[in-house]
C-alpha cells in the first residue's frame, strides 16, 4: 500500500477561554489517501472545523494544538516553518470556506484573487492562470465563465461565488482541499448545483479532500468514507454505504434517526372560521423596487402555516409586513377580522402584543449586555406591566416553559448560553408578550439538527398548550414536513401555490415546488447521480444560467 | 458611477449649505467681540465725534443684518472687503494706494501656509501609514511599541517644546536647518523647503501619531475577517496579507483621519509660525483679532471653515469611492 497522503495521530487541539486552555479535539487519529474524499460530520461545536483547519497545519487565534502528529506526503506540519507551510498552503492544500460571500476579499475582482495563489507559488505565470481561472468557471458551469471572473464579490450570488471559491482552490491543481460547509448557506436549489460542481471537479483531477458538513444527506453524496465526530471525540468511521446502512454506535443512530419528527395532521379548518392573520393582496416595496406582488393568505388559531422558498422570494418581506416595519404599498393585514394599521407607529400596544417574532439569529436578535433574566422581563413589563415579584414570578415560569432552570439561567449573559439555548430565550420573550400569533424567521435554520429537532419540539408544545397561530418562514421542508399544517410557496415575491401541507406534499405539484421537494438531499448516497441523471446534467447549468 | 456621481453633489450641497451657516456664526461671533475698531486705534482718549466718524466710514453704524448680507455679497464675488487697519495706515498717510484689500492681506499668507502643510503632509501622511502597517505587521512586538510610545510622546508634548527641542538639536547643535523660517516672495523652491523644513518636521510629529495609530487599529480590525483568513490559507506572506487584503478595505477610517490632520495643519498652527517666525496665515489671524480688524478676522474664519469643510468632503468622497460596493454596483 501507498503512503497515504495525510496522517494524523493523536491529534489535540485546545482553545483558550476564561483564562485557560479547553480542550476542543482529544486525541484523534485521521488517514486520507490520494484522491480519496473523507466526510466529516458531526454538531456544531463537534470541532470537525478545527479538525479540519489543523489537518492544513493551521490553528486560528486562541487554539492550538497540543499533541500528537500531522504529517502531509511526509512533510510534518507541526515542526515546519512558516515558510515551508506557506510554500504548501494554497498551492498543495487549499481551503474552501463556509461563507464565500465573506471569504472573498470585497476589494479585489474574483480574477484577482483567483491568480494570486498560482502568480505568487510560481506556479503559472499571471495570464496562464488567468485563462486557467475561465476554464475552471466553465467546468463548474459558471454562467459567463469568460466575464463573471472581472466582477466584484458582492456582484455574483452566493452560490455562484461559492464555486468561484472552488475554482479558486483548484487554481494550484492542489493534492488536497478541505471544504468547510460549502453549501450550508446556500438554498436547496442552489445546493445542488455547487454540490453536483465540486463532485465532478475533485473526480476530475483525482483531488483528495476532506468535506466538513452538519448535514448527512451531503455528506452521503460527496464523501467515500465518514468520520462522526462527538465533542471533539471520533465516534466511528465507515466507508459512507457502510455507515448509512449499518451504523454501529448509537450516537450515529440517533443522528440518522432526526428527520423522523413529524406532527400528526390537524383536522380540516371549520369554515367560516375567521382567521387569527389574515394577509390580503398585500404589495410591498423597499424604495421604488418592488418585492411583493399581491400576496394573501390567512393563518388561523393554533396552526402553523409555514412560507417556503429561496432567499430573495419575499418570505422575509411578508413578516415585515404584517409586523408593520415596512408598511405595505398596498393591500392590508387583518387581526381576528380587523384591518390593522399599515404601520407598527400606528398600532395600539396590545395590537402589538399579538404580533410577537423570533428572529434567525438568535446570537444576534439577544442584548448581549442584557442578563437573561431582564431580556424576558423586559416584554413582561412593557405589555403586561408587570413588576417587582409578579414580574420576577412570571419570568420563572417563562424559563420553566423553554425547559431552562430558572435558578441556574435568570443571571446569565446570552455568550454563556448554546445557541439552541439562546434560540430558547428567544422564545420565551416572544411568549412573554402573550401573543396569538408568532412569526418564527427562519430559527432552526443556524442550529444543528438535533438541537432545531428540540426547538420544533418545543414550538409544537406551545401551540398545542397554547393554542398559539405561528407563521413558520423556512427555506428547508424537513422542517416544513415536521411542523406545518398549512404550506405557501413563494418565488420572486408571489404566492405560487397554497394549500393544507398533505397536498403539497402529494403530486401533481407547480413546477417551481416540484423542483424545491426534489432538491431536498436525501440519504441515498446515489441520490444526487440519479436527480442530475433525471434532470440531465446540463439542465443544471442552464438552472444557474436563469438565475443570472 | 450615477450612484457615485449623485452622492457627491449631495455632499457638495450640505458643504456649501454648511459654509453658509458657518458664515453666519462667524458674523455674529466677531461682532460679539468686546471692544470695536475705533475704540482700539483711536484710543481711550478719543472723542465720542472722531469714534463715530471712524464708524461711519467703515460702515459700522448700520445695522448687523444689513453689514452680513453686504459682506456676504461681496464674498460670493470674491471680495473680501478692505482690511480696517491698512485704511487707517493709508488715511493717516493721506493716500489712498495704500489701502490694501483682505484678499491682498490674506494672499501671500494663505499660500504660504498651504505650502507648509503641503511639505508637512508630504512627509507625515506616507510616514504615518507605513508606520502603521508596520506596526500592524509586527503587532504587539518591540516595534509596535516602540514605536507608539514615540508618537504618543510626541503627540502629548506642547508643539513649542518640540519646536525648541528640534532647534537645539537641528539648528543649533548640528546646524543642518535654519531656526528661522522668514520666507518671501520670490524665494527659489529649494530654499523655501530648507527653511520651512524644522516647522514642517514639528508638525509631522504631532501628526503622524493620530494618523499611525488609526492605520494600525483599522487593519488589525480587520485580521479577523474570513478573507484574510483565507489568504492565510492560500499561503500569502504576512505583508502581503496586510498590504494587498487588509489595507484596501481599511482605508476609509484612516483616509478620515488623514483628512482631519490635514484640516489642523491648515487651521491649527498658529504655535508653530510665531515660534519660527512663519508668516503664515495662523499669525495674520492673531494679529487681526488684536486690533479688532474685523474683515481679516472674518475672512479667516471663513477660509478655515472651508478648508475643514473641503477636506472633509474628500475624505468622504474618497471613502465612497474606496469601497467598491458603491464603486461597481450590481
Amino acid at each position: 500500500m501507498t503512503e497515504p497522503l495525510l496522517k494524523m495521530r493523536g491529534v489535540k487541539i485546545e482553545g483558550r477561554s476564561d483564562e485557560m486552555w479547553n480542550p476542543i479535539i482529544n486525541g484523534v487519529d485521521l488517514t486520507l489517501a490520494r484522491g480519496e474524499v473523507l466526510g466529516l460530520i458531526g454538531e456544531s461545536g463537534a470541532g470537525k472545523s478545527t479538525l479540519g483547519l489543523a489537518a492544513m497545519g493551521y490553528t486560528r487565534d486562541g487554539v492550538r494544538i497540543s499533541d500528537g502528529t500531522i504529517e502531509f506526503d511526509g512533510i510534518d506540519l507541526l515542526t515546519a516553518s512558516a515558510a515551508v507551510k506557506r510554500e504548501l498552503l494554497g498551492k498543495r492544500i487549499a481551503y474552501v470556506a463556509q461563507s464565500a460571500a465573506a471569504s472573498f476579499n470585497p476589494a479585489h475582482r474574483l480574477i484577482d484573487q483567483h491568480v494570486e495563489g498560482p502568480s505568487q507559488h510560481g506556479v503559472m505565470s499571471r495570464a496562464e492562470s488567468e485563462a486557467d481561472g475561465m476554464e475552471l468557471y466553465r467546468k463548474l458551469r459558471l454562467p459567463n465563465p469568460d466575464e463573471i471572473g472581472f466582477r466584484y464579490p458582492h456582484q455574483v450570488s452566493g452560490g455562484q461565488l461559492q464555486r468561484a471559491m472552488t475554482a479558486m482552490a483548484m487554481s494550484c491543481r492542489p493534492d488536497l482541499i478541505v471544504f468547510d460547509e460549502p453549501t450550508t448557506a446556500l438554498d436547496v436549489t442552489t445546493q445542488i448545483e455547487v454540490l453536483s460542481a465540486i463532485r465532478d471537479i475533485v473526480d476530475q483531477f483525482g483531488t483528495a479532500a476532506i468535506y466538513i458538513t452538519h448535514d448527512l444527506a451531503v455528506v452521503a453524496q460527496m464523501a467515500d468514507r465518514i468520520k462522526v465526530l462527538l465533542k471533539g471525540d471520533e465516534v466511528e468511521t465507515a466507508d459512507t454505504r457502510t455507515m448509512l446502512d449499518a451504523p454501529t454506535q448509537e450516537y450515529t443512530k440517533s443522528l440518522w434517526a432526526v428527520r423522523s419528527f413529524e406532527r400528526p395532521a390537524k383536522p380540516a379548518i371549520a369554515t367560516g372560521a375567521v382567521p387569527v392573520v389574515s394577509v390580503q393582496n398585500v404589495d410591498a416595496a423597499y424604495g421604488t423596487t418592488p418585492v411583493l406582488h399581491d400576496v394573501s393568505f390567512d393563518m388561523h388559531e393554533g396552526r402553523t402555516v409555514a412560507v417556503v422558498g429561496e432567499s430573495g422570494s419575499g418570505k422575509s418581506t411578508t413578516a415585515r409586513c404584517i409586523t408593520g416595519l415596512l408598511p405595505p404599498t398596498s393591500g392590508q393585514i387583518l387581526l381576528d377580522g380587523e384591518a390593522l394599521p399599515a404601520s407598527y407607529k400606528k398600532r395600539s400596544k396590545d395590537q402589538l402584543r399579538q404580533v410577537q417574532m423570533i428572529y434567525q439569529m438568535a446570537d444576534t436578535a439577544l442584548n448581549p449586555r442584557m442578563s437573561i433574566g431582564q431580556i424576558i422581563a423586559r416584554p413582561v413589563q412593557f405589555y403586561l406591566g408587570l413588576t417587582g415579584a409578579a414580574k420576577r414570578k412570571r419570568v420563572d415560569q417563562l424559563l420553566e416553559q423553554i425547559e431552562l432552570e430558572p435558578s441556574e439561567y435568570y443571571n446569565r449573559l446570552p455568550s454563556e448560553l448554546s445557541g439552541g439555548q439562546k434560540q430558547r430565550v428567544g422564545i420565551a420573550r416572544a411568549l412573554a408578550a402573550e401573543p396569538k400569533f408568532i412569526i418564527c424567521d427562519e430559527v432552526t435554520s443556524a442550529l444543528d439538527q438535533l438541537v432545531a429537532e428540540g426547538i420544533l419540539r418545543l414550538l409544537a408544545k406551545l401551540q398545542d398548550d397554547l393554542s398559539l397561530s405561528y407563521m413558520f418562514i423556512t427555506h428547508d421542508l424537513a422542517t416544513v414536513r415536521a411542523i406545518a399544517d398549512e404550506v405557501v410557496v413563494m418565488k420572486d415575491g408571489r404566492v405560487v401555490e397554497q394549500g393544507p401541507k398533505a397536498d403539497m406534499f402529494t403530486p401533481p405539484h407547480h413546477a417551481y415546488t416540484d423542483l424545491l421537494l426534489s432538491s431536498v438531499p436525501e440519504m441515498d448516497p446515489d441520490w444526487l447521480t440519479n436527480l442530475l441523471k433525471e434532470r440531465g446534467v446540463d439542465n443544471v447549468g442552464d438552472a444557474a444560467v436563469d438565475k443570472m | 458611477m450615477d450612484n457615485v456621481l449623485k452622492i457627491i453633489m449631495q455632499r457638495l450641497a450640505l458643504g456649501l449649505l454648511t459654509l453658509l451657516i458657518v458664515s453666519v456664526v462667524i458674523f455674529v461671533a466677531v461682532n460679539m467681540l468686546p471692544g470695536d475698531f475705533a475704540q482700539a486705534i483711536l484710543g481711550q482718549g478719543a472723542t465720542e465725534e472722531s469714534v463715530a466718524a471712524i464708524r461711519r466710514d467703515l460702515g459700522l453704524d448700520q445695522p448687523m443684518i444689513t453689514r452680513y448680507f453686504d459682506w456676504l455679497g461681496g464674498v460670493v464675488q470674491g471680495d473680501f472687503g478692505a482690511s480696517f487697519a491698512s485704511a487707517n495706515a493709508a488715511s493717516f498717510s493721506g493716500t489712498t494706494s495704500g489701502v490694501k484689500t483682505v484678499a491682498q492681506q490674506i494672499g501671500p499668507r494663505f499660500a504660504n501656509t498651504m505650502f507648509l502643510a503641503a511639505v508637512t503632509a508630504v512627509i507625515a501622511v506616507p510616514l504615518a501609514v507605513t508606520l502603521g502597517i508596520l506596526a500592524a505587521l509586527y503587532r504587539n512586538s518591540v516595534f509596535d511599541r516602540a514605536a507608539n510610545i514615540f508618537t504618543l510622546t510626541s503627540i502629548s508634548s506642547p508643539e513649542f517644546f518640540l519646536a525648541y527641542v528640534l532647534i537645539l538639536f537641528l539648528a543649533v547643535l548640528n546646524p543642518i536647518f535654519p531656526s528661522l523660517s522668514n520666507i518671501y516672495d520670490g524665494m527659489a523652491f529649494s530654499e523655501r523647503l530648507n527653511k520651512s523644513m524644522l516647522p514642517a518636521l514639528v508638525l509631522t510629529l504631532v501628526v503622524t501619531a493620530h494618523m499611525m495609530r488609526m492605520t494600525r487599529a483599522a487593519i488589525i480590525n480587520l485580521l479577523a475577517s474570513p478573507y484574510i483568513e483565507m489568504a492565510r490559507l492560500k499561503g500569502m506572506s504576512p505583508m502581503r496579507v496586510i498590504v494587498k487584503h487588509a489595507l484596501p478595505n481599511a482605508l476609509a477610517p484612516i483616509i478620515n483621519v488623514v483628512a482631519l490632520n490635514l484640516a489642523y495643519l491648515i487651521t491649527g498652527v498658529v504655535v508653530v509660525e510665531v515660534v519660527f517666525v512663519y508668516p503664515g496665515i495662523g499669525q495674520l489671524f492673531v494679529d487681526s483679532v488684536k486690533t479688532r480688524d474685523i474683515p481679516v478676522v472674518q475672512a479667516c474664519c471663513l477660509i478655515f471653515a472651508a478648508a475643514y469643510i473641503l477636506l472633509n468632503l474628500t475624505a468622504d468622497i474618497m471613502s465612497i469611492l474606496s469601497n467598491p460596493r458603491l464603486r461597481h454596483p450590481k
